[in-house]
């Protein structure tokens, strides 16, 4: 690719260099911790499932009686795996009988911790085999029927109906969507455990559930085999109940995952250990897993402004690398994210959006990038929704983007009606036909509004992850250094969650992930 | 006797010629047994002259249809009667003078997106000191002490606030009205003022895009304001009726 925004690369190398501080101090927190919601991860990744007779899902059930005798310090799968070896329960049989109260973890025999961790490594081994089997079938659907060039084209279903959003789905995909997510429902990330089984009601989004998971699946499955182009599944993977989500993810093949390192703290008011730990853990499943993560800098710029706060998104993509990097996933499982959010009323408001695009996409060249549409200054006019939108694609094209997730020219309005999706996907689809090789033919002018915006940008974006590498970045985000938003380091939901390992702590899943993703044991 | 001016129907290129367009998707294959199916449902609405001019097919049995029609309706502009805000839209400088001059003291303010919503622009666009279209948010008026609670706020959370701080208006901001979400729980959080007997003690003021006055007025708040509201518009509201009020 030839060069066409002469950037400072030794700038961008500061940069990283910033970056690394900054996830250093990080890691130290995260070595230190897990969570209630790591620990129910565990739970679900030995195979446990269901709920008992009050709906709670058993993995919360366990960890929770686990956590109010102050024993979870050492890891749930330790006093899980004991109980295995002296009751001689299937996984699931073990967990009924826990809930039931009729195995009690803490009266039982102890077998000592090799014997119980040889036994848990050995689960732990089947699942991430299957986990890995799963990456097989993907690659195989994907050589058999590959998808289409990029961008792909991304859009969302939110019905509310798993049943509904199939058939919303499969159309969109039918119609060239290459990339189908399912919406949750509203406040989801703020439940701290899983709901259970196929839902059909939900607000502004379906419940995000295995059983959602398998059948959307399988339904996009289907539509991939009879098209000829693979559709890929996303979710999201955040809130209280991140790492749960990732597992659901990797065991039903979903291919890309929304998952953040500070989302949770900045828009959902989440405790930042307990985000720090949570990430992490849900990054080396989602790595194992092959999936391709979406980060959530967009967002900064539907609260801060996006010409001023532009460095800031920047900034972001560059600490969410690391830190992601740090967790075994690759630089092609880096969707970093970015949006197409400036006023269009200022004057060459386009080409601003083209220096940062152009910017983005040279200093993470090996990254999916994902690309956000217009929200901020869509108003209820569609008409000048669609040409906000087909701009949008426009900058996508001209500056190679991966990840295209549709605008609707219904934004604002209310979530997509079925030929609001097919309109956007229309759009898309003329706008990258009618100029699919334009940024090959494309080189910026020396000196000019574009070449200058994007050093700028990249200046800005220097300073202030020198800023933080020099306060921390905890202390940074409790003075608002992202989207005008200020938490406090100890606040936050979900911090009764946080719980301080002992030295005998043990999670078979980090030390078979650590080890196949070429991790430094931390 | 009729005034012929008031009455009036859809315009296209003609007077009165009652011209519109409309588009839908109909849950059958495109085909002409589909166009007609659209053609039948714009007569059954009562539409004259229907022309099917686009169809395209949305797969999975889905078609979609750009239709015009001729809409052969009067609507009578006299008997038109709108709930309106009656306050005057004042500037950022005319509302601080205004409160300075006229109440004597700052007037306090707490916002938030209740219940589930997580959707926090445009109560962020109202209070935040950056505010929204050149605008500046109340956090920047001197004479406004404002607090903004963010999202996902419980109903009671934001009362308590309210009442600690002896807000002069609260602010409520829904974005999110699928199957009619923001109904129940703006209904509960007005319910809970009046059990409490806090009703008259606050000025309630509604905000998000699918709010309009008339619902507000409906849910028991004082005011409502659709999308596209600026931050002054709230401002002026909130002066002139705690203005108003002492005056009573």
């Amino acid at each position: 690719m030839a060069i066409k925004l002469d950037l400072d690369q030794k700038l961008i190398d500061l940069c990283r260099t910033y970056t690394a501080d900054i996830a250093d101090d990080i890691e130290d927190k995260i070595a230190q911790n897990t969570t209630t919601s790591v620990e129910r991860t565990v739970l679900r990744l030995l195979g446990v499932d269901g709920v008992d007779e009050h709906g709670i899902p058993l993995p919360n059930v366990i960890v929770e009686k686990v956590q109010k005798e102050g024993k979870l310090h050492r890891g749930i799968s330790y006093w899980f795996g004991n109980a295995l070896l002296q009751t001689e329960l299937e996984v699931q049989e073990l967990a009924q009988a826990i809930a039931e109260d009729e195995v009690d973890l803490f009266a039982l025999a102890q077998a000592g911790n090799e014997k119980v961790y040889k036994h848990l490594l050995k689960l732990a081994r089947a699942k991430a085999d299957e986990i890995r089997e799963n990456v097989k079938t993907r690659k195989e659907m994907k050589d058999e029927h590959p998808p289409g060039p990029k961008p792909w084209l991304y859009v969302i279903v939110a019905t509310g109906n798993i049943y509904e959003d199939v058939k919303q789905a499969k159309a969109a995909a039918r119609q060239g969507a290459d990339i189908i997510a399912v919406i949750r429902s509203t406040a989801q990330s703020l439940l701290d455990y899983v709901p259970y089984g196929p839902t059909t009601e939900g607000f502004g989004g379906t419940y995000a559930t295995q059983a959602n998971f398998k059948i959307m699946r399988e339904a996009l499955d289907e539509v991939s085999k009879e098209e000829g182009h693979y559709v890929q599944l996303v979710n999201y993977c955040s809130g209280l109940a991140m790492p749960e989500i990732a597992a659901m993810g990797a065991i039903e093949r979903l291919d890309m995952m929304l998952n953040d390192a500070m989302y949770g703290i900045l828009f959902r008011d989440i405790n930042m250990k307990r985000t720090f730990v949570d990430q992490h853990f849900s990054r080396m499943i989602n790595a194992y897993a092959g999936v391709i993560i979406n980060t959530g800098e967009d967002n900064y710029l539907t609260t801060a402004d996006a010409v001023e706060e532009a460095h800031t998104v920047l900034a972001s993509q560059f600490i969410n690398e690391e830190l992601g990097l740090r967790t075994g996933l690759s630089k092609e499982q880096l969707g970093l994210g970015h949006a197409f959010e400036i006023n269009p009323d200022i004057e060459d408001s386009f080409l601003m959006e083209i220096a940062q695009a152009q910017m983005v996409r040279q200093i993470f060249p090996d990254s999916p990038l994902k690309y956000m549409p217009p929200t901020k200054y869509m108003n209820g006019d569609i008409y000048r929704g669609q040409l906000m939108d087909g701009m949008f694609n426009m900058a996508s094209i001209m500056t190679g983007q991966s990840i295209q997730l549709l605008g609707m020219l219904t934004e604002a309005i209310h979530t997509p009606f079925i030929q609001d999706r097919a309109l956007s996907i229309e759009n898309a689809k003329h706008v990258f036909n009618s100029a699919r090789n334009i940024s090959d033919e494309i080189q910026f002018k020396p000196d000019g509004k574009i070449q200058k915006r994007a050093n700028q940008v990249l200046e800005e974006t220097a300073e202030i992850l020198h800023e933080i590498a020099d306060k921390g970045l905890m202390k940074s985000l409790s003075e608002g250094i992202f989207a005008d938003i200020k938490r406090p380091m100890d606040g936050g939901k979900g911090s009764d969650g946080v719980i301080e390992k002992s030295p005998d702590y043990f999670n078979p899943f980090i030390d078979i992930f650590e080890e196949e993703l070429d991790l430094d044991a931390g | 006797m009729l005034d012929k001016d008031n009455l009036i129907k859809a315009y296209g290129d003609t007077y009165n010629d009652g011209k519109i367009q409309l588009s839908f998707t109909l849950p059958v294959q495109k085909g002409v047994e589909a166009e007609e199916a659209a053609r039948v449902y714009c007569a059954k609405i009562g539409l004259k002259e229907v022309e099917v001019v686009h169809m395209k097919d949305l797969k999975e049995g889905f078609t979609f249809f750009v239709v015009y029609a001729v809409a052969d309706v009067f609507v009578d502009l006299n008997k038109i009667n709108v709930a309106k805000i009656e306050t005057e839209e004042m500037t950022y400088y005319e509302i601080n003078d205004y409160i300075k001059e006229k109440i004597g003291r700052e007037l306090t303010v707490v916002g938030a997106c209740t219940g589930s919503d997580a959707h926090t622009v445009g109560l962020d666009a109202i209070l935040n000191m950056k505010g929204y279209a050149g605008e500046y948010g109340l956090e920047r008026y001197p004479q406004f002490d404002t607090y903004n609670m963010g999202s996902q706020v419980p109903n009671e959370k934001l009362i308590e606030k309210a009442v600690k701080n002896e807000a002069d208006a609260i602010l409520v901001s829904q974005v999110v009205t699928q199957k009619n979400v923001h109904i129940k729980n703006l209904t509960e959080f007005v319910e809970i003022l009046e059990a409490e007997g806090l009703r008259d003690d606050f000025i309630l003021v509604l905000g998000g895009p699918r709010i309009s006055h008339e619902l507000a007025l409906e849910l028991g708040f004082d005011a409502g304001f659709g999308s596209g509201t600026k931050p002054n518009q709230v401002a002026s509201y909130i002066a002139q009726k705690v203005y108003q009020n002492i005056k009573k």
